[in-house]
Order: C-alpha cells, then sequence, then structure tokens
C-alpha cells in the first residue's frame, strides 16, 4: 500500500472534499471557511473547487447557523457545520442540545437530525482564556448525539464520512494542535468506523486511556516507560460517546491499572466518568487506585510556561502511571 | 371587518369558506376549553399553554399553505396543529401522554411533530425555531424544491439572538421563509413595552430588508389575506417575508399563571374584539351564516373533541422498557 505524506489539516479537508465529491447533499458552513479558507486553513481551496453554495461562509451567527444546519439535515441535506473553536460553540449550545440531540425524542422518532458540527478544541497555543478549552466532555454528557475525537491522520481523514453516513448528530472535535502534526497516510485512506476505541500501544502493565490532542503525549509517555520496563498499554478512545466500555474493561483487567489522561478539567470530567465505569466494571481487578492527568482547575493561561502546566503532560502522565505501579 | 377582496392572492369571501374559517376557529377554541377542562382533572400535566384568543393567525396562515410546505411552531401549537390537518385524536393523545398521540406521547403539549404534514414542533425555547426553519428553507432552495417554511413565534422572541441571527440569515442567502410574528403583548407576564425599545416588530425585520408588514391578528380574513399575499412573494421569489399579527391570549400564558401583570378589563375588552366573535358578526350581518349554521359547527366540534378526548383515554402507555427508545436511530430509521 503506497503511503504519501500529509498534515492532519490535509488529512480533514480531503475528507471533506470526499464527501463534496460524493454526495451532492453535502456542504460546509461556517464562519470563514470559503473565501478565508477556514480559521485553521482546513478548508483552503474548496471554495474555488465547489463554489459559495456549497462551501457557505456564515456570519458570526453561531447559534442560526448551526441550527440551520439542523433544520437543512432534517429537510434532506447533510451539512458540515464548522464551528472555529469549541468556546464559540457555547453561543450554538441551545441548538445543539435543546434541538439536534432532543428533536428525534420529542418527535417519537419521526425525525432525525444527520448533522455534522466540526470545532476546533484544546489549548497550546497561547490563546488564552476564551479560546483554548477542552469542553468535548460536557457535550460528551448529552444522550442523543455522538461525539468522536480523531488523533491520527487516518481518523481526522475517515471519520467524517462515516459521521456523514450516521441517522443522529454527530459532533467532531479536533485538537487544535494536531493540525500542523506530520505523517505517513495511506494513498486510499478512507472512511473509519465512530465505534471503538483502538489499542494504539500494547502492554501489560498499566492502562494509558486518553484521547485526541493527549494521545501523542500518552505515546511518549509509553515510550518513556517502556524504558523503564514498564509495558503501557495506550488506549485512544477515539469515540467520546458512547464509550466502548469493552475495549476498556478488557485492557483494565489484563492490566490491573489505570490512568486516564484527559486535557478537560478534572472536576465533572470525561476523565471522571471514566473512572467511575472502570471502578463499577472492574474493581475487583485493579491493582491501584484509578489515575487521572487532567487540566489544571483554572482558565487557560496565556503565558507559556503557564498553559503548559495547565494541561497534562508527558511527565506528568510518566508519574502517574509510576504512582500506579508503587514506584 | 374588511370589505371582500378577491385576487389570486386574496381569500375568496363565499358562505362556504366562511363557514369553514369558522369552524377552524372554533375547533381550536373548543378543544383548548377542553384541554383546561382535562387540565383540572389532571388528565394533561406538565405546561399546558392555550391558544384561545390567538385562533385567527394560525387559521388565517394555514390557508395560504401548500402540503408540502413546513411549519415550526412554538410551545403554543395545539391550535396550529389541528388547522394544519393533524387529527385531533392524535393531538389529544399526545396531550395525555399516550403512545397513541403525534408524537408517541414523549413531547407532550409542547412538542406536538408530524411528519405527514411537515409539522416540525413544538419548540419550547423561545426563538429556538428559527435557525431551524432557516435550515429548512435552505434545504429546499439548495434542493431546487419551491416550498415555503411558515415559522411562527410570539413577539418575546424579538428579544432573543437567534430572531436577529435568523432573520438577517434568510435576508442575506435570500431563503423562502414565512416569518410569523403572533404578537400577544406579553412574553408570559412582560408586556412588549417593558422589554423593548421598538415596540414595532415587523420594523425590527425591515431593518433586515425584508418586506414586512403587521396585519389585526384578531381578524382571520385579514390574517388570511396578508398571509396569502405573503406565502405568494415567497413562493414566487424564493425571499423571506414577515408577518406581525397582532393578537391577544385571553387566558393566562400558562396554567400556572395568576395574571398580575395585567387589568381583568383590558381582556374583558379584547374578548369584545375576539377573532370568533368578529368574524360571527360580521358574517351574520353580510348574511354568509345563516340560521343553523352555528350550532350545527359547534355540534360536530363538540363531537370531534368528544372523539379526541375518548380516543386519548383508550390510548397506551408506552411500556417502561420502551423508555431509552427514540434518543438514537434504530435500525429502521437509520437511512433517512
Amino acid at each position: 500500500m503506497s503511503k504519501v505524506e500529509t498534515t492532519y489539516r490535509e488529512a480533514v479537508r480531503a475528507g471533506i472534499r470526499e464527501a463534496l465529491q460524493q454526495d451532492e447533499r453535502v456542504f460546509l458552513m461556517g464562519e470563514d471557511v470559503g473565501a478565508y479558507g477556514g480559521c485553521y486553513a482546513v478548508s483552503m481551496g474548496l471554495l474555488e473547487e465547489f463554489g459559495e453554495e456549497r462551501i457557505r461562509d456564515t456570519p458570526l451567527s453561531e447559534s442560526a447557523f448551526t441550527g440551520a444546519g439542523i433544520g437543512a439535515a432534517m429537510g434532506g441535506m447533510r451539512p458540515i457545520v464548522e464551528v472555529m473553536t469549541v468556546n464559540f460553540s457555547l453561543l450554538a449550545l441551545d441548538q445543539i442540545m435543546n434541538t439536534a440531540a432532543t428533536v428525534r425524542h420529542m418527535s417519537g422518532g419521526q425525525f432525525g437530525v444527520p448533522v455534522v458540527i466540526r470545532m476546533a478544541t484544546g489549548a497550546g497555543k497561547q490563546l488564552a482564556a476564551q479560546h483554548s478549552h477542552s469542553l468535548e466532555g460536557w457535550l460528551a454528557h448529552i444522550p442523543g448525539i455522538r461525539v468522536v475525537a480523531p488523533a491520527t491522520l487516518e481518523d481526522a481523514r475517515g471519520m467524517l464520512w462515516t459521521a456523514l453516513q450516521d441517522p443522529d448528530p454527530v459532533l467532531i472535535f479536533e485538537n487544535a494542535l494536531l493540525y500542523n502534526r506530520k505523517g505517513k497516510l495511506a494513498a486510499e485512506a478512507g472512511a473509519v468506523d465512530i465505534d471503538r476505541a483502538a489499542v494504539r500501544r500494547e502492554g501489560d502493565r498499566v492502562t494509558l486511556v486518553t484521547y485526541g490532542g493527549s494521545l501523542f503525549k500518552t505515546l511518549q509517555a509509553a515510550e518513556e516507560l517502556a524504558a523503564e520496563g514498564v509495558a503501557a498499554e495506550v488506549i485512544d478512545l477515539r469515540t467520546l460517546r458512547p464509550l466502548d466500555d469493552a475495549t476498556i474493561m478488557k485492557s483494565v483487567r489484563k492490566t490491573r491499572r489505570a490512568v486516564i489522561v484527559d486535557e478537560g478539567w478534572r472536576s465533572g470530567s470525561l476523565s471522571a466518568e471514566i473512572s467511575a465505569r472502570i471502578t463499577e466494571q472492574c474493581f475487583w481487578d485493579l491493582d491501584a487506585p484509578v489515575a487521572r492527568v487532567c487540566s489544571a482547575e483554572v482558565p487557560i493561561p496565556y503565558p507559556k510556561h503557564l498553559e503548559d502546566a495547565a494541561i497534562p503532560q508527558v511527565p506528568g502522565i510518566v508519574q502517574a502511571a509510576r504512582e500506579t505501579l508503587g514506584r | 371587518m374588511t370589505e371582500p377582496r378577491h385576487s389570486a392572492t386574496h381569500p375568496r369571501v363565499s358562505r362556504e369558506h366562511v363557514l369553514h374559517l369558522l369552524r377552524q376557529m372554533i375547533r381550536i377554541r373548543r378543544f383548548e376549553e377542553k384541554c383546561a377542562e382535562l387540565y383540572t382533572q389532571e388528565k394533561i400535566r406538565g405546561f399546558l399553554h392555550l391558544y384561545i384568543g390567538e385562533e385567527a393567525v394560525a387559521t388565517g396562515v394555514m390557508e395560504a399553505l401548500e402540503p408540502d410546505d413546513a411549519i415550526v411552531a412554538t410551545y403554543r401549537e395545539h391550535g396550529h396543529a389541528i388547522v394544519r390537518g393533524i387529527p385531533m385524536t392524535r393531538i389529544m393523545a399526545e396531550m395525555y401522554g399516550k403512545q397513541e398521540g403525534c408524537s408517541r406521547g414523549r413531547g407532550g403539549s409542547m412538542h406536538i411533530f408530524d411528519a405527514a404534514t411537515r409539522f416540525y414542533g413544538g419548540n419550547a425555547i423561545v426563538g429556538g425555531g428559527l435557525p431551524m426553519a432557516i435550515g429548512l428553507a435552505l434545504a429546499d432552495k439548495m434542493q431546487r424544491r419551491n416550498r415555503v417554511t411558515v415559522c411562527f413565534f410570539g413577539e418575546g422572541a424579538a428579544a432573543e439572538g437567534e430572531f436577529h441571527e435568523s432573520l438577517n440569515l434568510a435576508a442575506l442567502w435570500k431563503l423562502p421563509v414565512l416569518f410569523v410574528c403572533e404578537n400577544n403583548r406579553y412574553a408570559m407576564g412582560t408586556a412588549l413595552a417593558r422589554s423593548e425599545s421598538e415596540t414595532d416588530i415587523h420594523r425590527k425585520a425591515e431593518s433586515y430588508r425584508i418586506v414586512s408588514h403587521a396585519v389585526d391578528g384578531m381578524n382571520v380574513v385579514d390574517v388570511e389575506a396578508a398571509a396569502r399575499e405573503a406565502a405568494a412573494a415567497v413562493r414566487e421569489t424564493g425571499e423571506p417575508r414577515f408577518l406581525e399579527c397582532r393578537t391577544y391570549r385571553f387566558r393566562a400564558h400558562s396554567m400556572f399563571d395568576a395574571q398580575l401583570y395585567r387589568e381583568k378589563s383590558e381582556v374583558e375588552a379584547m374578548r369584545e374584539q375576539g377573532p370568533i366573535k368578529r368574524l360571527t358578526e360580521w358574517a351574520e350581518g353580510t348574511h354568509f351564516i345563516h340560521d343553523n349554521d352555528l350550532e350545527r359547527i359547534e355540534a360536530e366540534v363538540a363531537a370531534e373533541v368528544d372523539d379526541a378526548v375518548a380516543f386519548a383515554e383508550a390510548g397506551t402507555w408506552e411500556p417502561l422498557e420502551d423508555l431509552t427508545r427514540h434518543v438514537m436511530a434504530e435500525p429502521a430509521e437509520a437511512r433517512l
């Protein structure tokens, strides 16, 4: 299989292009997706290729254009709504929570909302306390939607198509630090499942559970642990709702130890949910308390040293893993 | 009452049509009165928002719609559902929460949905339906379908950001939406002048360059005429129109409302201008109504309401095992 060098950004763009080429119901809309090329340059060139009707620049009206995506999906289209960052998506939370997630239920199954909403998430670019948060755990709280977080190039390329086939709303969280990440991707790379977590590294001493932007830090931590003779297994959740309990529990039953790495704040977080599930389902298999590495309970600060200290980093992950082993 | 007008876009004021309008408004009125009664009997629970006094708006606007047009409504939507043609039996079963209801009982009074008549709810977030209407109209435009999406909302929605965002998008993108503001003068208990610096709601739409009119919402013939003209323009141009219907709610906001915010005399004065009363008096004056017409309509509507109650009473509760259904698509629904 031939492989080509690509970036996460290019992989996301390739997924969008394929969807636009393959399904005439698909269109992209959001702030600056057209003439500007996307605030993270994801949609660069798509306006020229597909035209203004399908690459649709919107006013700064998160609620209305997200709701318009919902309505268009109900009207037979397959919209991809891009929201610049998860912080801005709070202006559309009414539409996501009160409409997208509820219409199927409130209508007794008569109407579905096959919309895909993409947004950037995460810290690390010194964008301070209104552009840097990881709120995907909040969204993963809501029944009626699916939440996914592609971390690898394969998932950046392939999750969108599968999300567009889903009859229910799918939220895609793209960690902003990943856009420039380079790697090799199979030339024929295409759709991937959005149901299951993936074991990104096998090991038998401790399970490290993570997703999105923290995956590569966690893999680095596993590398350092290996140098100490500790074989860590790394699970990439991929789908944050519904959680793939089976893959998590299978690993924890094997390693008997778990560390959850989550860029969200610790209190009321996705990591708290996973910790609870491990305790509920694997309590008697555990050899150590479940550990968590999360963001500090502070709005993300601007200065680099403080921002770095606020979010999970490799040394903290390594240390947490060591502690589960009594080291 | 205005003089009868005849044109492609104006209602044909005939005896038959006047009786039809009267019947539709009486159907709403008697249904709502029965709902209030059933609420006191605790057959209907939760919030119940009655449309009594505002019947002319839904009745008049619905005359302008085709079967494949879409309706987005609010939590005060029983009347719209009735005159759109959803069977009263299934609406009443929804009030009860029975699985024979038009939303399988999952929605209740505030969330009436019906795919067959393209009735998209029943939205209990003020202003929350406007973006959906924009999207439905966008889908029609992109799929080259000449359909109208009618979006009903109250004047309280004009204070919400979603109102302004949606009007701007509809005008900017030239979307076939007919916005119908049901201005009943009170956002729950807050009088319009206590919440808006500009109380002529239709002027806000004009500021987005949407052709906009205000109409006497207590006069069903005026509402129908204005709605026909506006809907025809939307169909013709593919662009949005805005209609402000000035109406009045005779009953409390919901069943929990003690109505401390308005004088009883104001309500009484407005009742004198009630839409059913006015149409009846006008029709009597013009001899469109004959001796037994009202009695006949009332008897037929009473029977329809009785049937609806009997249907709801005989309805069944969804089994507990079904609790988590209809959250995500089931295999049968997973095509769309």
